[in-house]
């Protein structure tokens, strides 16, 4: 069985582990260091320790697939009303990368129905190949159709990466593929590099609310399948001129479907969705009553953004949960966040640390949202809110 | 309506800080937490059973004093709780920790419904709720934001989308994640309490539930976590002074100065 | 400090403390602004089995004493004093019926009681009879199988919002004290109805009403104990129930001074954290002793009351006394310490200290407590010789 083992010859209680430890499980006896039950076998200590005392025994895993059979890079295009969402744009950008550097395709797999316009989208924006399913009966996401249609495409073509948006489709349909096909799955990645002398991916993503990154690989499954956070991956310059490769795959969807979504609603007044804004005007405690959102909504409005809110707002009513950034909300990068009246509680932070530009409005100079703020005004966000509202209308002619 | 909850231990998040100097993670005290999206799977279990009767069993995966915050669990309402702990479900990503649940629950039988929270705040996947469901064959919905409907075999519930929300309907049984938007989950009772303080939670062992260790912990996950790293934020904070008038102006001509503000 | 609580005590305390920490200090602010009754509490209370602590086991309650009411009262009152009075005033309403009932009665009215389906209330005081209780002019007068009341009873907290009340009035007249009977008066009956709500200077979210009986007739069963022994059961009562009064005090002042405590170490002046000044310190240390001797003393003088102690008048007003003068004096050293924001609303001292004032008063005065004490301590004496 596989084990982390302390080389006590080697060890000299130095404690360097235990602050490396993110799972608190190493504590230091008689100048040694133990391993404590808790351990659950990631590996950080390992690296960590300056005398090679700690040792980790990984079983032998055999897995009798032959993966050279697997090639080529995919890109899951998840689409609404025919159209690509933009994150299938910036995984095409990522993906480009990755498939150049191994020198296989990369081919975009879009599922869904009237899917011609979609397909020249995703060729001009880097797609060699494009596998698209398309079919009435597809037109609306669905979790179990989709998930046996993609299970089915990749079982039929065995790519060797898969990429998928970390939308909240994304999320639910990639663990559905990757369990049927019992390969790995990285969730919301935000880098992704080629390993040039194992030719296996290398995913990178936010642990511990984003104060921990661990980088992961898939060695001995394929194919290798990452869900990629939108708004991290940049997509290529859209070039018209760009050919491609259409591949229409007929497959069978199955008789009975146990899934079905009767009824889509889409909020309006929201204007922009918050995974996908580029720019978010957030609201906190600070902002002192429900009455001056209004505030918060106009600004937003005023740079086409959308609105935020903290756990605290949410919580006392004045805005629907599905504007709550944080640990038990959205987690967000735009490449402007505007956190107005936020004093930046670490589950907040969680949810916006890793956006672009971090402007924060708040009156407490000690606030730690100042601490990751790459702009800070000290004052009354009251005050500051609709002298900003009044510049920026003033500046870009509104 | 049977209902299986699907829990975590982690660790309480507030614990979670950087050391800016060595750049690690301190962590004060070693309070361990039910993940707060679990909270609402398990207070809408109970709310399933207060509605239509029926038994609401938790599960669990993880070292043997996970126990504890189990009996937290039937403090609450729980019927039962059951703890998966054996050292060969240590180490276990996504695929491997759903195969072990779904053996433990194929154990426990005989039921409508499983629940999981939306994802677990240390790793942040939310990847085990639909991998359960495949492994178990059976349908699954992400994000359930409100049941509007359930009854034998049938449900209809909420699902928060991107930009709004969805109505789903499913055959039962069925595995959901919820978000916090469901329910505001209760306190314990007294009575609950000292039901809590007598009950026993057995511990299953992969044996016991007939797994194949192959397929459990960390040599049956196939993603391997190569290198962890503390993110170094080069954050260049900047204080705009002045009068409030002179702070917004400043500001507007900073974020408007940046390439990308242009085409607002 | 270790009290040495049983594991119910400690699991009754440690509830009482979830609902407090989680559910009543959120809200304790716009409930004391609006004045708000907390029905939402009431609800969490019920449904973590708190509302039957006091109450026995066989009438559906959890068969504890005075120490575990005076447990749920402290630790909701270190929230918010006034919402915690939604249970103390319960109790006090029930304790009567708990001592004196019949077995009819009980069996009526406490298992509403402990499941938290019904509040109830005591009314003692009337606009000319305070301190002086003996000035009562509600009358009942027995009318074949009925009483019917005639009066109005002052300041009667959970008025209005209460199911259950237990009224004294004067059934004769000539007997002076010895001429008040006690009687279970349910909301809802003819010609029993409410004056309204009062604006208090504290303990906002409790809801302090007068009760006015207007030829209220009510059956002849809902007398309490008998005829002309209403004096001793409100003076029985309230010797059981003060310790409520004490704790609520002790919860308010802890509140207090855990806020001042905190904010001691966020403040900074002259570049450094206020609680490192000697001034601040010594004023932190103060308001910790008299919390930990106030406490000590209340949960002793409880445990005293449980045991079944005859004599506990003087122990149970030593208790009031000490705890609410504590409770006013660590919550004006709290505003004192938060300074200009101790005074501004928005921080959570002001209100502590306007809540803290009203166990200086309700219950009887600090000063009648005082002389029940000095009588108490002079007739020892005098058994002595």
């Amino acid at each position: 069985m596989a084990n982390i083992r302390i080389i006590t010859e080697k060890c000299i209680g130095c404690g360097i582990c235990i602050r490396n430890c993110p799972f608190n499980a190493i504590k230091v006896e008689n100048k040694k260091a133990i391993i404590l039950e808790n351990c659950t076998l990631c590996g950080s200590c390992v690296s960590s320790c300056k005398f090679e005392a700690i040792e980790f025994e990984k079983d032998e895993i055999n897995n009798t697939d032959d993966l050279s059979s697997y090639k080529g890079v995919w890109v899951f295009a998840e689409q609404k009303n025919s159209i690509p969402a933009q994150v299938s744009y910036e995984l095409l950008g990522a993906g480009r990368k990755l498939a150049d550097q191994l020198e296989v395709p990369l081919s975009a797999v879009i599922i869904g129905s009237g899917l011609d316009e979609a397909i020249k989208e995703l060729i001009a924006y880097g797609a060699d190949n494009v596998y698209a399913v398309d079919n009435q009966a597809l037109k609306d996401y669905n979790d179990e159709l989709y998930s046996d249609v993609l299970t089915r495409l990749i079982q039929q073509y065995k790519p060797e990466i898969v990429l998928m948006g970390a939308t909240t489709y994304g999320r639910s349909l990639a663990p559905r593929v990757s369990s049927r096909l019992n390969t790995g799955l990285t969730a919301d990645c935000t880098g992704l590099e080629i390993d040039p002398e194992k030719r296996i991916l290398l995913q990178t993503r936010p642990a511990f609310g984003g104060n921990l990154m661990a980088t992961i690989t898939c060695p001995n499954h394929r194919p290798q399948m990452s869900t990629v956070r939108p708004k991290v991956m940049k997509p290529l310059e859209k070039d018209a001129s760009r050919t491609g490769q259409i591949i229409r795959p007929e497959i069978k969807l199955p008789d009975e479907v146990r899934t079905k979504v009767v009824e889509t609603v889409s909020v309006a007044c929201e204007m922009v969705n918050l995974t996908e804004a580029d720019i978010i005007v957030s609201a906190g405690r600070g902002i002192g009553d429900p009455k001056n959102l209004k505030l918060v909504e106009e600004l937003a409005q005023v740079l086409g953004g959308a609105v935020g809110a903290s756990r605290a707002v949410v919580d006392a009513g004045w805005i629907e949960y599905s504007h709550q950034v944080g640990q038990t909300g959205k987690t967000v990068c735009p490449k402007v966040y505007i956190a107005c009246g936020i004093s930046g509680a670490v589950q907040h932070l969680a949810g916006m640390s890793s956006s672009d530009t971090i402007i924060a409005i708040n009156n407490n100079p000690d606030a730690p949202i100042f601490k990751i703020a790459t702009i800070g005004i000290v004052g009354d966000v009251l005050e500051i809110l609709p002298l900003l509202i009044n510049e920026f209308k003033a500046r870009l002619g509104k | 309506m049977n209902v299986i909850v699907c829990v975590k231990q982690v660790p309480g998040t507030n614990e979670v800080k950087i050391n800016k100097e060595t750049n690690t993670i301190i962590r004060e005290g070693v309070e361990s937490i039910l993940n707060p999206f679990d909270t609402y799977a398990v207070e809408e279990g109970l709310r399933i059973k207060d509605k239509t009767g029926g038994k609401v069993t938790v599960i669990s995966m993880g070292i043997p004093s996970v126990a504890d915050m189990l009996k937290e669990t039937i403090a609450l309402g729980a019927d039962e709780a059951v703890l998966l702990s054996d050292r060969a479900f240590a180490g276990a990503d996504t695929l491997a920790t759903s195969y072990a649940l779904s053996m433990g629950i194929r154990k426990i039988g005989n039921y409508d419904l499983i629940i999981c929270g939306k994802q677990a705040s240390d790793g942040d996947t939310a990847q085990v709720g639909p991998s359960l469901a495949e492994k178990l064959d059976i349908p699954h919905a992400t994000n359930i934001r409100k049941i509007e409907e359930i009854k034998e075999g049938y449900i209809r519930c909420q699902r928060l989308t991107d930009d709004g929300y969805e109505v789903i309907e499913m055959s039962l049984p069925a595995v959901i994640t919820v978000v916090k938007e469901i329910n505001e989950p209760r306190l314990p009772s007294l009575k609950g309490m000292m039901r809590a303080k007598k009950a026993t939670i057995p511990v299953w062992t992969a044996a016991d539930i007939n797994a194949d260790i192959n397929r459990c912990g960390l040599k049956g996950s196939p993603t391997q976590v190569i290198k962890t790293f503390v993110p170094v934020h080069e954050i260049k904070s900047e204080l705009i002074e002045g009068a409030p008038a002179e702070q917004a102006s400043k500001l507007a001509e900073k974020l408007l100065s940046m390439r990308f503000m242009k085409c607002v | 400090m270790e009290y040495f609580l049983t594991e119910e005590q400690k699991m009754i305390k440690e509830l009482a403390a979830r609902i407090a920490d989680e559910k009543i200090a959120p809200l304790a602010i716009q409930y004391d602004e609006d004045g708000t009754f907390p029905h939402d509490i009431v609800k969490i209370l019920a449904d973590s089995d708190l509302t039957g602590v006091y109450i026995p086991e066989e009438y559906g309650g959890f068969g504890g004493g005075v120490l575990e009411m005076s447990l749920v009262v402290e630790e909701l009152s270190r929230a918010c004093g006034g919402i915690a009075l939604a249970f103390a005033g319960t109790g006090l309403g029930t304790f009567p019926i708990i001592l004196f009932g019949n077995d009819e009665q009980k069996k009526k009215y406490l298992p509403d009681i402990a499941a938290g389906k019904k509040l109830a209330a005591f009314a003692l005081t009337e606009a000319n009879a305070g301190s002086d209780a003996a000035g009562i002019q509600t009358t009942a007068v027995l009318d074949g199988d009925e009483y019917i009341l005639n009066g109005t009873k002052q300041w009667i907290t959970n008025g209005g919002e209460a199911d259950v009340y237990t009224v004294i009035a004067c059934t004769n007249r000539e007997k002076g004290a010895r001429g008040f009977s006690a009687f279970i008066v349910e909301k809802g009956t003819p010609g029993f109805s409410f004056g309204k709500k009062e604006n208090k200077m504290g303990i906002r979210a409790s809801c302090t009403r007068e009760l006015i009986f207007e030829n209220c007739r009510i059956p002849k069963e809902n007398l309490l104990y008998r005829e002309g022994m209403g004096f001793i059961v409100a003076m029985k009562t309230l010797d059981r129930t003060r310790p409520g009064v004490a704790a609520q005090a002790l919860g308010i002042a802890q509140g207090a001074f855990d806020e001042a405590l905190k904010y001691s170490r966020e403040r900074h002046q002259f570049g450094q954290a206020i609680s490192s000044f000697q001034a601040v310190q010594h004023m932190l240390a103060d308001m910790a002793i008299q919390i930990e001797a106030a406490r000590a003393l209340v949960y002793q003088t409880c445990r005293h009351i449980d045991s079944g102690a005859k004599n506990i008048s003087k122990e149970s007003a030593m208790a009031k006394v000490f705890a609410s003068d504590v409770a006013m004096k660590v919550t004006t050293d709290a505003v004192q310490i938060l300074g200009g924001y101790g005074y501004m609303k928005e921080y959570p001292v002001e209100k502590r200290m306007r809540d803290a004032k009203i166990t200086q008063i309700y219950e009887g005065t600090n000063q009648i407590q005082r002389n029940v004490i000095a009588l108490e301590l002079i007739k020892e004496m005098s058994g002595k010789k």
